[in-house]
């Protein structure tokens, strides 16, 4: 067994930092004597505040101390406590014969190579994502919700109430108009938002619970790493696929400042969140080449912007490590309760917006400012081959992206649009502002000058993308 | 050419303090010391005025003499547990036994030591340099060794103030069993109870006593 050679004097420079000790810290002299002596900087300031004269005394004590040793003194007392633990589990631990490799760690073992494990990512993001989400929550639930609860009878039922009982056209329009706070706001979130965001948190409590995620993380580490970051943010990426707002709280869990500057750029560039993916998903239903060019063109600019900004940002390269738990079968309950409070969350962040949304448009519609927008934004919508009624889904995906998608569904249903069309549309869009919600997030969390700027590369590089996709769509004549 | 123990002990006071106390050294009371001769005239130092300094074979000599004291101070600590507080005493007789070729056999017994028992650096011989270059064997960079390889951590390469948190972090820490599970895309290891996932930066700082297969 290692032994820490010298140990007692260790003791003796700890009693002696103790005895210089004179107030009390809510923790035993000798906590404080450890923590001093392995050079924690907060604790320093504490005392330096408190006792300043102690703190001269205390210093020579560590740098005497460090000067019998090659090796950081926080390194020493960590082979000691651990020398120490070893100690006590050998007198009170006993082990059977190593267990065989069981089933759960080969499955582990399947996940983490990545000959079995890269098909089996693709399997869950088909399954979890394509199947469970895009299938069932944005098709078979929305359609439920919205057919059955919205059109045959909470938007007529507003309709007539509202006919009763408002005498102003312009009230009317605000409760049940074509942009009003029920007929619009009420019912994207309800019927169209809602279900999607509810069966995505389903699918991620479950792969989340069941310890999947570091073993994503390791698969997915060199890739990142090109992109200047580490697997560990492949949490905050997946979840973006969930609700980029959250995602961008969520970076704070990464170590360095520039990774999680980083992180947040993908999320509210090239990341789609779940409302929107099950929106563009039936947008693209049909036009199967057209998701694939879709997907090749989200995950090119994923990369390109990632390792771009990977050059362009100053700092080191960060290191990856982390924890790979046991495999475990997730327990419904858990995976219930985690799935109502972020839908929760979600509700509760998103739905205030949604309605402020609707009474903005419809200020906006009232004063005229609202055609205005739209007549500015036809510029662009046309420079990237979209007919003009798109400048309105794209007014409104300044107030959520997942609204502007949802507002081009209503364009493409009355058949206004080709396919080329809609994979620029598509694109553009996913690319496209962030919602209010991730705006102000993002304002919190990386300061209001970096959210702006963000936003105006944002705005410029998604037009930039759909206006080149075009082109080259146009260009090779792509039969979409 | 051998020279006397006084000598020698002179030898590797004057070593530590001007290579790696880097300081100057003043005679002192030691004028006129006959053992100071010796080393003048043996050709190991040099007296200028009040100063006395190492001629390089001087310094190659004493890095020698430190080496096998604090060699001698591990192998009375570690090997035949003498107390703490003789083991300074002792060591400096010890050493005067162990000559070259013998010190190297200590070293390899000890498993090349980096450290005496207070914690200075014991001067690397030839015998831990190929040690570590592989001809030894059994001591290897986590990154090195292959899937499915066992052992003992034998240290942490502690350069990286930031990097050492985080092994340590991991609960990896000399003497812990560790196997390692997979090479890539990652490194994956069972260290104690747990697995970790690192890169191929920690996984190069961890340092593993390999078990024979």
């Amino acid at each position: 067994m290692y032994h820490v050679p010298g140990w007692d004097a260790i003791e003796a420079s700890l009693d002696r930092i103790e005895s210089l000790l004179a107030r009390p810290y809510g923790m035993s002299g000798r906590a404080v004597a450890l923590l001093l002596l392995q050079g924690d900087d907060e604790i320093a300031g504490i005392v330096g505040a408190a006792e300043p004269e102690a703190l001269e005394k205390i210093r020579p004590i560590v740098a005497e101390a460090q000067a019998r040793y090659d090796d950081p003194l926080p390194y020493i007392i960590a082979v000691r406590r651990q020398e120490e633990a070893s100690r006590i589990t050998r007198a009170v631990l006993s082990r059977g014969a190593a267990p065989r490799v069981g089933f759960a760690e080969r499955l582990s073992r399947i996940m983490m190579n990545p000959l079995t494990g890269i098909p089996l990512v693709l399997l869950i993001l088909y399954l979890g994502l394509y199947k469970f989400v895009g299938g069932f929550g944005a098709g078979v639930l929305v359609d439920l919700v919205e057919d059955a609860v919205f059109v045959r009878r909470v938007n007529p039922w507003t309709a007539a109430l509202a006919e009763r009982l408002l005498p102003w056209e312009s009230a009317r329009a605000l409760i049940a108009g074509d942009y009003g706070i029920v007929t619009l706001g009420v019912r994207y979130a309800v019927a169209i938002i809602l279900p999607i965001v509810a069966t995505f948190f389903i699918a991620f409590a479950v792969i989340e619970d069941s310890g999947y995620l570091p073993r994503l993380a390791m698969l997915i580490d060199r890739l990142f790493k090109a992109i200047g970051l580490t697997g560990r943010a492949v949490i905050p990426m997946v979840l973006g696929l969930g609700c980029d707002t959250m995602a961008t709280l969520v970076t704070r869990t990464l170590p360095t400042v520039r990774e999680r500057l980083i992180s947040t750029i993908l999320l509210a560039l090239a990341i789609p969140c779940s409302a929107q993916l099950g929106v563009i998903l039936s947008l693209l239903d049909g036009h199967p080449l057209g998701l694939w060019v879709w997907v090749g063109v989200m995950g090119g600019v994923f990369i390109l912007v990632g390792a771009l900004s990977s050059r362009v940002l100053p700092g080191e390269a960060p290191s990856f490590y982390m924890e790979i738990p046991p495999l475990r079968l997730p327990r419904p309950a858990n995976v219930l309760i985690k799935t109502y409070s972020r839908v929760r969350w979600y509700f509760l962040e998103i739905f205030p917006v949604f309605i402020l949304a609707s009474v903005v448009i419809w200020a906006g519609q009232m004063t005229g400012l609202f055609d205005r927008g739209v007549a500015l934004l036809r510029h662009p919508v046309r420079w990237i081959g979209l007919p003009d009624d798109a400048a309105v889904a794209f007014l409104f995906g300044f107030f959520r992206r997942d609204y502007g998608a949802a507002g081009l569904f209503d364009i493409k249903r009355a058949g206004l649009l080709t396919g080329r069309q809609i994979v620029v549309a598509c694109t553009t869009l996913a690319l496209f502002l962030p919602c209010v919600a991730q705006f102000l997030i993002t304002v919190r969390e990386r300061g209001l000058r970096t959210a702006v700027a963000l936003s105006a590369f944002v705005f410029v590089f998604s037009f930039s993308v759909g206006f080149l996709l075009n082109k080259v769509l146009v260009f090779w004549a792509v039969p979409l | 050419m051998k020279i006397s123990e006084r000598a020698e002990e002179i030898l590797e006071t004057l070593w530590v303090r001007s290579e790696e106390k880097a300081e100057q050294v003043g005679l002192g009371v030691a004028r006129g010391n006959p053992e100071v001769e010796e080393l003048v005239k043996a050709g190991l130092a040099t007296v200028r005025g009040d100063r006395i300094a190492l001629t390089e074979r001087g310094r190659a000599e004493g890095e020698k003499v430190t080496r096998r004291h604090r060699l001698a101070e591990r192998f009375l600590s570690d090997l035949l547990h003498v107390k703490e507080r003789l083991v300074h005493p002792v060591g400096c007789r010890f050493e005067h036994l162990l000559v070259e070729g013998i010190e190297d056999n200590i070293c390899a017994l000890l498993g090349h030591p980096r450290t005496c028992p207070h914690g200075r650096p014991i001067p690397e011989g030839e015998c831990c340099r190929r040690f570590r270059e592989g001809a030894g064997k059994g001591v290897m960079a986590l990154a090195a060794m292959e899937a499915g390889q066992g052992g003992r951590v034998a240290y942490i390469q502690t350069r990286d103030r930031s990097r050492l948190q985080k092994i340590m972090a991991m609960g990896v820490l000399p003497g812990m069993p560790i196997t390692l599970i997979q090479t890539f895309p990652s490194y994956v290891f069972q260290v104690g109870q747990s697995q970790f996932a690192v890169d191929e930066r920690l996984a190069e700082g961890i340092i593993v006593r390999t078990a024979a297969r």
